[in-house]
């Protein structure tokens, strides 16, 4: 299955590989290269290429690109699943998956890959049963006993992600105060998928630690009210080389909660040179390099609505883009899953103590983009 | 000193990973006398004493291995270490060898007799890793060793070591095929393990080794179906992509009268399959024909093996693993009935919200579904419009789907959502559309007009790839109706003047040409700027150009004589040799000359003949004789190691291979079995420690199984069933979880093993077992003990003389066996019913039973003529032999021949009772039915296993002070290692 693998930064250099059979030489991978430099942008790659001999399947993480090479016939998107699992194994043991994290635990990274893969095929990914073989950096054990779940809503889909901390073999149950919502959910492998079918609870022996214990998907029927507004005048002048851009953001809808982490980014064609603008509330970058525009709101103050406005200048003698750049955005409302999702109890059942019980709902704007 | 200080420099240079540090690296060169110098340290720290040293070295050591560079002449220094006690070096050393032992072979062979101490250690997490990395070594030289390890393995008592067994076997394939046939055994073996833990694992073999062997599947399709839901994630993905092969070749078409359908009416096709019936030669035809007629007489059932699959895997629907997802998906497609199939439309949308890759391979598969089950995905339109920050394949592929979705009712949606795309900066994305346009019009008569316009006004896009591939797109729908576009055309030809794409420009000249009569006037006067321009323009376009004169001289030459002979001058001498020939050819055929031949008289036919307009194809039609999912179907091209999938058969074949004989007594309520395991299960998972192959786990989830797969039912099944299976898969888990804890909890059991050992090693010969306690027998007990008398009926079995009495105040009737559950192999000759046993009496009887070699327990029921006992007999270890005579002679030749893996010693303290020859003599044929080599200098005593009659041989040499040794020599590695603890325990106790 699985042959070797490659970690590769952001300028092509190979910091790590581990083979799984007979070695293959990293020249193998001067094919993923030829296709990075043609494609644009990082996520332009095509995540299977052919090469005379072997196949290569990626996955870009973090800036960072995880190249497996393949020799025969294979589910790619096993490959391609397996290795998200490890870049998610490597954010859990250090916190986030990037380079410097890997290069600085290199022996530790090597002997999870070790013990992940046995001759190309999966063994263990399990995060509990990876931390009793190999141990993280450093445990921070939790003396309370805490299950906390985060209700996470984007778009109309959402994570239910829960962090265990309780001894023993406990059997847990979640109910929900109106699981009719959820139109297409999925499990981690823990959930007893027939007592879902028949009494719509969640009932689960728990592993340790944090782990995303279901995802879902509210139907279209019950669409939800996106929380804020955007007025927005984004122009370009025929003459002059200039342009002009003037947002406002506003409050919709957010059931007396107040939307934090509010952030606007902005794609702006290649002729945009420069960006003069003024923020009534928080600060924007503009990248010269890379054409955007990221205006950092913070939170929403619903008496002084934030504003952004001032000019852009063209590339001189450059024709006018044909399209207005869109907006993407992103926000967060604490206390609040805008799917109207509630949880009615969580049980315990196999262990004698008494739990400590929390839980946190929590709205985030998934792919928000404003055409305009 | 030197070497710590050493290490605290080194230290200092590897702490700054990541910049290029030829000058302090260890590993970056060899060449260099100072490198030499750093090898040396580290090979220093790895001699030293100190376990942190030893570390310490190894981790740096790894962390060249992982950056890639070449740390193999530290091979013999790091080798030493293979036995070190720390099991942190110890691990790190086995990833050194796994990535060297192939260039090192000769020195590589020094580490294997450690692994093979390994294979023999109780611990199962020790056997498993030493297994593991013996079978990672890539040394051809060591593939007995390899195979014999293998072998052992899998009847290992531990699934865990089971299923390393199951992954080292195509190790072992790869490195010599030739051991294919014995690797086959091995499969088949493991197959028939009913445990979760080794099923993903062994598909996986068998799909690498012997993918084209479905008839092993059949015994075992059942189970593998039952199993699925609690079967890693991993192993889910290759067991529903081998069963969906194996659907195929054993079930049949459930859409057989629906297609026959499809091809008869003929309406409900989707665009691009039109011309698939001309394709098909007649033969197939009337073997179509013949299978409508046998579909006639009789109607379509649908095997409820293949129900079963359809129903167990559809949960699978909701797995959080993306590949799992689409295992069932491709399987669904294409084993499921067309009504069916729409389940899987859902679940692949939601992957659709996952990472960028996962979209790029489920949209793959996506366009090749909408192609012939269009209808399944309409109600997701929405789901794949585009946003302009995803990647531009992924833009591509939902374009791709978009076109297929495409129909009468929703195309003016997707238009104006096209309309959108059109805007996008990213003008590949901008040309694919275009296409998507140009299909969309070609495929939907009613809006070929309004994208013809929308097309039209591209051409005066900013943007000169935008015109240019609008151009090529409305060269296309033009060849569909030309003589209504007379307009566009001569649009189109004041576009030359602008437009400098050669394909583009190409396309212009071709369409001119074509129509010229069309566009009688401005033709010739696009070939005279033509003329002008020729030898500037690109190879395609002079090529065009030479076709257009030659078209115009044949319906206009009064105007265009002069000119197509000046094109064709300047053709003459042009420098590719393809326009020089085009031009010699085409002069020949138009210009009339005296040695012209007949054809010239057709040249008008020839050039300007009615040509058929191009038909736009998806390029995902016909991909689906790929399996989907796999890397070939997203590649378009056969992968290395593609099984085909194979086409329906014609008949069903014998579905009554799949039968397996389920034993009478699962049948029973499944709460009433869940309290005798309760009993049973302190039997054997105490006084074992690790759960054997008979690990009841499963019997619970194949009684329900059993019971499902016999109602057949296409419900999903009533409450009460429901329930039942949940209470399996239940308790399933428990018990892996116990298994778990095991590994957790070595030292208890180890306590444990000693226990239950003391028990076993009385002092008198025959220890007497319970079978049948008085109180749970209301009255009847039972008690065996292996007689140690050969068993007449039948050589290969050990005889159980078991003794019943009756306690209770009732007689006990027809007393008898039942339900004989075993493990594969293992054979049973039942006891001759006992008609009546009044009370207070007491009766013996003998059965034998052929254990297989090896400690799994034989479980029956006891049925009197009002109750049924569970119950279990199993044998210790040194009841699975049977004495032999041999000289002392005999017993060293013996002896020499099973040395090495075969042969394990022990050093041990006698107990100060059995410090005297007989002692000794009497506690080791107690323990072991062994027989005492006559006139031995040693205390040497020899047997054979009764069933495979493997040699035992038992040394027992004393020294001084109750000092002694202890060494058995046994083929079956995992028999000796369980005699030496035995006799061990004997012999101290």
């Amino acid at each position: 299955m699985i042959h070797s693998l490659f970690l590769i930064n952001h300028s092509g250099d190979i910091f790590l590989e581990k083979h799984w059979k007979s070695v293959i030489s990293r020249s193998v991978c001067d094919y993923f290269f030829e296709a990075k430099e043609k494609a644009v942008d990082p996520e332009n790659v095509a995540p299977v290429l052919q090469t005379p001999h072997h196949y290569l399947i990626s996955v870009y993480r973090g800036k960072l690109f995880f190249l497996s090479v393949v020799q025969t016939e294979v589910p790619p998107l096993f490959v391609i699943e397996f290795l998200h699992r490890v870049a998610d194994t490597f954010q859990d043991y250090f916190g986030e998956c990037s380079e410097g994290v890997i290069k600085d635990n290199l022996v530790t990274v090597y002997e999870l890959l070790e013990e992940m893969l046995d001759n190309g095929f999966p063994l263990a990914t399990e995060s509990n049963v990876l931390k009793e073989m190999i141990r993280p950096p450093n445990i921070l054990r939790s003396v309370v006993n805490t299950l906390t779940g985060t209700t996470v809503f984007a778009e109309i889909q959402g994570v239910v992600e829960a962090c265990v901390r309780l001894t023993g073999m406990p059997d847990l149950t979640l109910s929900f105060m109106n699981p009719r919502l959820l139109d297409d959910v999925s499990f981690h492998p823990c959930v007893r998928f027939k007592r879902w079918e028949s009494e719509r609870v969640l009932s689960f022996i728990p592993p340790d630690g944090n782990f995303t214990l279901m995802t879902y998907h509210v139907s279209s029927q019950n669409l939800v009210a996106i929380p804020v507004y955007v007025k927005q005048n984004i122009s370009f002048f025929e003459s002059g080389s200039c342009g002009r851009l003037d947002i406002t953001i506003g409050p919709k809808q957010n059931m007396g909660k107040t939307v934090e982490g509010l952030m606007v980014t902005i794609h702006m064609p290649k002729v945009v040179l420069s960006a003069n603008l003024t923020a009534t509330q928080g600060n924007y970058t503009y990248d010269l390099a890379t054409k955007v525009v990221v205006w950092d709101i913070g939170k929403l103050n619903p008496q002084k609505l934030p504003n952004l406005r001032g000019s852009l200048s063209l590339q001189a003698g450059a024709p006018k883009p044909d399209e207005n750049p869109s907006l993407n955005i992103d926000l967060k409302i604490q206390q609040l899953a805008i799917s109207g999702l509630k949880v009615s109890r969580l049980d315990m059942y196999g262990e004698k103590y008494k739990p400590f019980k929390g839980v946190k709902y929590l709205t985030k704007a998934g792919k928000f983009q404003v055409r305009t | 000193m030197s070497a710590s200080s050493a290490f605290n420099d080194e230290k200092g240079g590897s702490s700054s990973v990541g910049e290029p540090e030829y000058g302090h690296d260890p590993a970056s060169g060899g060449i260099f006398s100072s490198d030499y110098k750093r090898h040396d340290d580290l090979k220093e720290m790895l001699d030293s004493n100190k376990d942190s040293l030893k570390l310490e070295a190894m981790k740096r050591i790894v962390a060249m291995i992982a950056r890639g560079k070449n740390a193999s002449d530290l091979f013999p220094a790091v080798v030493k270490n293979v036995a070190c006690k720390n099991i942190e070096v110890k691990k790190l050393v086995y990833v050194y060898l796994v990535r060297y032992a192939e260039e090192q072979q000769d020195l590589a062979l020094l580490s294997i007799s450690t692994f093979q101490r390994g294979l023999k250690d109780p611990n199962q997490l020790i056997r498993a890793s030493a297994l593991r990395v013996l079978s990672s070594i890539r040394v051809t030289i060591i593939v007995p060793i390899m195979m014999l390890a293998i072998k052992e393995a899998a009847s290992d008592m531990s699934p865990y070591v089971r299923k390393t067994a199951a992954h080292a076997i195509p190790k072992l394939y790869s490195l010599d095929p030739e051991q294919k046939d014995q690797l086959i055994e091995v499969i088949e073996k493991l197959l028939a393990d009913k445990t979760t833990l080794v099923a993903g694992s062994v598909v996986m073999a068998f799909e690498e080794v012997c993918p084209e062997r479905i008839d092993l599947i059949h015994k075992n399709y059942r189970k593998l179906c039952n199993l699925l839901i609690d079967v890693e994630e991993w192993g889910q993905v290759v067991i529903i992509n081998m069963l969906t092969r194996y659907a195929r070749t054993q079930f049949l078409n459930p859409n057989i009268n629906e297609s026959l359908l499809e091809e008869g009416g003929g309406g409900d096709k989707t665009f691009y399959g039109s011309d698939e019936d001309e394709d098909e030669d007649d033969e197939e035809k009337e073997k179509k024909a013949e299978a409508a007629a046998l579909a006639k007489r009789k109607p379509y059932v649908m095997d409820p093996d293949h129900r079963l699959l359809l129903r167990n895997t559809k949960p699978l629907l909701q797995s959080r693993n993306a590949a799992v997802v689409m295992a069932v998906a491709q399987l669904y497609f294409h084993l499921a009935p067309k009504a069916e199939v729409g389940v899987i439309a859902k679940a692949l949308v939601r992957l659709l919200r996952s990472h960028s890759e996962v979209q790029y391979v489920v949209l793959q598969n996506v366009a090749t579904m909408t192609i012939k089950r269009r209808g399944m995905f309409e109600p997701y339109l929405k789901s794949f419009y585009i946003r302009s920050t995803d990647p531009t394949q992924i833009k591509v592929l939902k374009l791709e789907v978009l076109t297929n979705l495409a129909n009468e009712t929703n195309i003016s949606t997707i238009l104006r959502e096209f309309q959108t795309y059109i805007k996008s900066m990213d003008k590949d994305f901008v040309a694919a559309t275009i296409q998507a346009i140009g299909r969309c019009a070609t495929n939907i008569g009613e809006v070929r007009d309004t994208c013809l316009n929308g097309l039209v006004q591209l051409l005066s896009n900013r943007d000169e790839l935008v015109v240019a591939e609008s151009v090529v797109v409305i060269k296309k729908l033009l060849q569909m109706q030309p003589e209504k576009h007379s307009d566009i055309i001569k649009h189109m030809a004041k576009l030359t003047d602008n437009i400098q794409v050669p394909m583009a420009r190409a396309s212009i000249l071709w369409l001119i040409g074509e129509y010229c009569e069309h566009v009688p006037k401005i033709a010739p006067d696009v070939l005279r700027k033509m003329a002008k321009s020729f030898t500037n323009e690109e190879d395609i376009v002079k090529l065009q150009i030479i076709n257009l004169a030659a078209k115009l001289y044949l319906t206009n030459s009064k105007q265009t004589k002069l000119l197509t002979q000046y094109v064709l001058n300047l053709a003459k001498y042009d420098q590719n040799y393809d326009i020089r020939d085009r031009a010699r050819f085409i002069r020949q055929l138009i210009v009339p000359t005296e040695k012209s031949g007949a054809l010239s008289k057709y040249a008008k036919k020839l050039f300007l003949a009615l040509k058929p307009a191009p038909v736009l194809e998806s390029p995902f039609k016909d991909r689906d004789h790929f399996q989907l999912g796999s890397l070939s179907h997203l590649l378009n091209a056969k992968a290395g190691g593609y099984q085909e999938l194979p086409d329906w058969p014609e008949a069903a074949p014998d579905p009554s291979v799949r039968n397996v004989e389920v034993p009478e007594w699962t049948k029973c309520s499944s709460r009433e079995k869940r309290k005798e395991k309760k009993v049973e299960k302190p039997f054997y998972s105490d006084s074992e420690g690790e759960s054997g192959p008979t690990e009841s786990a499963d019997s619970e989830s194949d009684s329900a199984s059993g019971s499902e797969s016999r109602s057949g039912s296409e419900v999903s099944g009533s409450g009460s069933e429901s329930e039942e299976s949940e209470e399996g898969s239940e308790s399933e888990e428990e018990e892996e979880e116990e298994e778990e804890k095991d590994k957790k909890k070595k030292k208890k059991e180890l306590k444990n093993f000693f226990f239950f050992v003391s028990t076993i090693a009385p002092s008198s010969a025959l220890k007497n077992y319970e079978l049948l306690h008085r109180i749970t027998g209301e009255g009847l007990s039972v008690e065996y003990c292996f007689s140690r008398q050969p068993f007449s009926p039948d050589a290969n079995m050990v005889a159980v003389q078991m003794q019943f009495t009756n306690n209770a105040t009732s007689d006990t009737k027809n007393l008898h066996m039942e339900d004989v559950k075993l493990q594969s192999g293992m054979r049973v000759k039942e006891f001759p019913e006992i008609e009546l046993l009044s009370a207070g009496e007491m009766a013996t009887a003998v059965m034998g039973i052929d254990f297989c070699d090896s400690t799994q327990a034989a479980n029956f029921q006891l049925c009197t003529h009002t109750r049924k006992f569970f119950v279990s007999i199993q044998p210790p270890v040194g009841e699975l032999m049977r004495p032999i005579f041999l000289t002392e002679n005999e017993f060293k030749k013996e002896q020499g021949q099973l040395m090495g893996m075969n042969e394990i010693t022990e050093k041990l303290t006698l107990d100060a009772k059995c410090r005297n020859e007989h002692a000794i003599v009497q506690r080791v044929t107690t323990a072991a039915n062994l027989s005492r080599v006559p006139c031995g200098s040693d205390k040497e005593f020899a047997g054979r296993t009764v069933t495979s009659s493997s040699l035992v041989l038992v040394t027992v040499a004393t020294k001084e002070e109750g000092a002694a040794q202890l060494t058995v020599n046994c083929e079956k590695m995992v028999i000796g290692t369980m005699l030496v603890k035995d006799i061990l325990l004997a012999l101290t106790q």
